[in-house]
């Protein structure tokens, strides 16, 4: 009898106050209001707004129900920005997580002075996008930047790059910056994933003489591939909404070049005024983020019952 | 005789192999700290020395004008801001955030399904949302005040302080709150004199964690902010123009922003996995 009370009591179904009895859904109602109101309010108005030509340049509004859509399918910069993005998701994360994997799998296991190693390698991370953005700005300059610097001498003569303002170096000058600043996040996170495997596994696939490559690819990767997948799908998603390294660092040129989905609805919304082109555009980007959400909803669902 | 012969070789095996791993972290130091390098130095050089090509490495004398002239331009009032902006919505978001923690953890409210429609805001891309925001706030006249951006600021990091003080909650054992409720105690008091208490340290690390985010916001700033109320990300813009470029103040800027980061995260270096991953890798 005490034990089913017991147990009632914890689920919040005491017999006491009304506010008692309904704690669990008290305490999660303000929450609930303040993302309806912020988030989601917003988001329905801008429902709205998608269907109505309305430009701030040009005086008037009307309801033209889907044109906006069909305009922003047929934009040929969104669909320069969209490949843009994926470029850069694909390359970015993917060294990201190579140099991650290998700095994790140096660091994991006993080495003296690691825990003075560890927060050094870890700085990028907090730093803001923008700061970094503007630091490797400076880094990257062709005549007072460091790297044309020890470029030239490696090469023995003066090196003149110039890395942002040309199509074939504009690539390499924002993915190094990219995977500069997220890279300790794969680092970080993989260690986590490395220190959780059983070492006696490794150390009885070592006496039944197993190599050390073999130990790696077929008994730690698969341990922490639920890790290394959890952890591609933060950066993609992240990678996704990149703005501020690529405003700060070439602000999308030369001409639209480097222009990312994030930087390109920004330049319609807050320098052309287009309101309802805009709206319909950020649409069109939360369909297609809602896709990888899914996706990311199963991956961590799947982790939590295991 | 034969036996000492392995025992050499692994030994050996040993030493190279620390070697080797030794140098690769060499590597990763130099190509991750070097830019934090560059900017330190920068900030006390004089114009004369990162205006030259090829760039002086290292001051000859420790220069402290730009630091002066952002105090003379009042760039530096926007450390202020950032402060209030991100303290404040990090405070709000802790607050609102806590108790619906709770809720998920001790009675599993609305299922999975509810936790990750929480969730999920925290990766809507900012650039979707920012715009009918910007028409709300521009009804509501909330563009450029501090309440605007707190509130703002507290709301997309509310998913983030949810599930972080879930899995800290998670950690609570049942068994020492099932014990004070048949005892007696209310589930108020439960919760102030026992839960929060031993979730502490998880509570400081979220809260950390919401301030560096805000701190470091960049997209939402730029949109809402126009002259009362500037954060340090959004001043620093303004040293970069198409035509000038002031490099001095802008280094010395970004150190002022980031120092206080950098210290507040190695406070909190054994939570940064979790932090980074809303609680997922501990």
């Amino acid at each position: 009898m005490a034990t089913v009370e017991r147990r009632a009591a914890l689920r919040g179904e005491s017999q006491g106050h009304w506010w008692e009895r309904n704690l669990r859904y008290i305490f999660v109602l303000p929450s609930v209001l303040m993302i309806l109101g912020i988030g989601i309010f917003p988001l329905l108005y801008s429902l709205w707004i998608s269907f109505l030509q309305w430009d701030l340049q040009r005086p008037g509004q009307r309801f033209i129900f889907l044109k906006n859509y069909a305009d922003a399918l047929a934009d040929n910069r969104m669909w320069g920005a969209l490949s843009n993005t994926l470029i850069i998701i694909i390359v970015a994360v993917s060294l990201e997580l190579l140099l991650g994997l290998g700095l994790a799998q140096t660091l994991s296991g006993y080495l003296p002075g690691k825990h003075f190693v560890m927060p050094l390698l870890l700085l990028p991370v907090v730093i803001a996008p923008v700061i970094v953005g503007y630091t490797w700005r400076m880094l990257w300059d062709t005549q007072y930047g460091p790297i044309n610097q020890v470029l030239g001498w490696l090469a023995q003569r003066p090196v003149e790059i110039v890395w942002l303002a040309n199509p074939r170096t504009v690539y390499p000058a924002i993915l190094i910056t990219e995977i500069w600043q997220w890279t300790p996040f794969m680092f970080l996170i993989l260690l986590a994933g490395l220190s959780a495997v059983n070492p006696e596994l490794h150390e009885a696939a070592a006496l039944d003489g197993a190599s050390g490559w073999q130990i790696f690819r077929h008994i730690t990767l698969p341990l922490i591939q639920p890790i290394i997948v959890l952890a591609l799908l933060f950066r993609a998603l992240d990678v996704f909404k990149l703005f501020d390294i690529v405003f700060a660092l070439t602000g999308g040129g030369p001409g639209t070049q480097t222009e990312t989905v994030s930087l390109y609805v920004y330049i319609l919304g807050f320098k052309n005024f287009r309101l309802g082109y805009t709206a319909a555009m950020s649409y069109l980007l939360l369909i297609v983020v809602s896709i990888a959400i899914t996706i990311l909803w199963r991956q961590l669902g799947e982790s939590r019952r295991k | 005789m034969t036996t000492s012969i392995p025992a050499k070789s692994i030994s050996w095996r040993k030493m190279s192999g620390y070697t080797i791993r030794y140098l690769i972290i060499l590597a990763a130091l130099i190509f991750f700290l070097f830019p934090i390098f560059w900017i330190t130095t920068m900030a006390v050089k004089s114009p004369d020395e990162y205006f030259h090509s090829p760039p002086v490495w290292l001051p000859r004398s420790l220069n402290l004008n730009h630091f002066g002239q952002l105090i003379r331009n009042r760039s530096i009032v926007s450390l202020g801001h950032s402060l209030i902006i991100a303290g404040g919505g990090s405070l709000l978001a802790l607050l609102i955030g806590c108790p619906a923690a709770y809720s998920l953890a001790r009675f599993n409210t609305g299922g999975y399904n509810f936790a990750f429609w929480i969730l999920s805001q925290r990766f809507l891309p900012p650039v979707a949302v920012v715009f009918p925001i910007f028409l709300l706030y521009r009804t509501l006249q909330w563009v450029d005040t501090y309440h605007g951006l707190i509130l703002l600021y507290a709301t997309f990091n509310l998913p983030f302080v949810v599930w972080m003080m879930r899995s800290y909650f998670d950690e609570v054992p049942i068994e020492v709150e099932e014990s004070a409720l048949v005892d007696g105690c209310s589930r108020w008091r439960v919760l102030w004199a026992i839960t929060l208490p031993l979730s502490i340290p998880g509570l400081i690390a979220t809260g950390v964690f919401t301030f560096i985010f805000s701190w470091n916001e960049f997209l939402f700033a730029l949109v809402l902010t126009r002259i009362n109320v500037v954060t340090l990300p959004v001043a620093l813009t303004s040293y970069f123009g198409p035509q000038s470029a002031f490099w001095g103040e802008a280094a010395a800027l970004s150190l002022i922003a980031t120092i206080p980061v950098v210290v507040m995260t190695l406070l909190v270096q054994q939570h940064l996995a979790a932090g980074l991953t809303l609680g997922a890798v501990k």
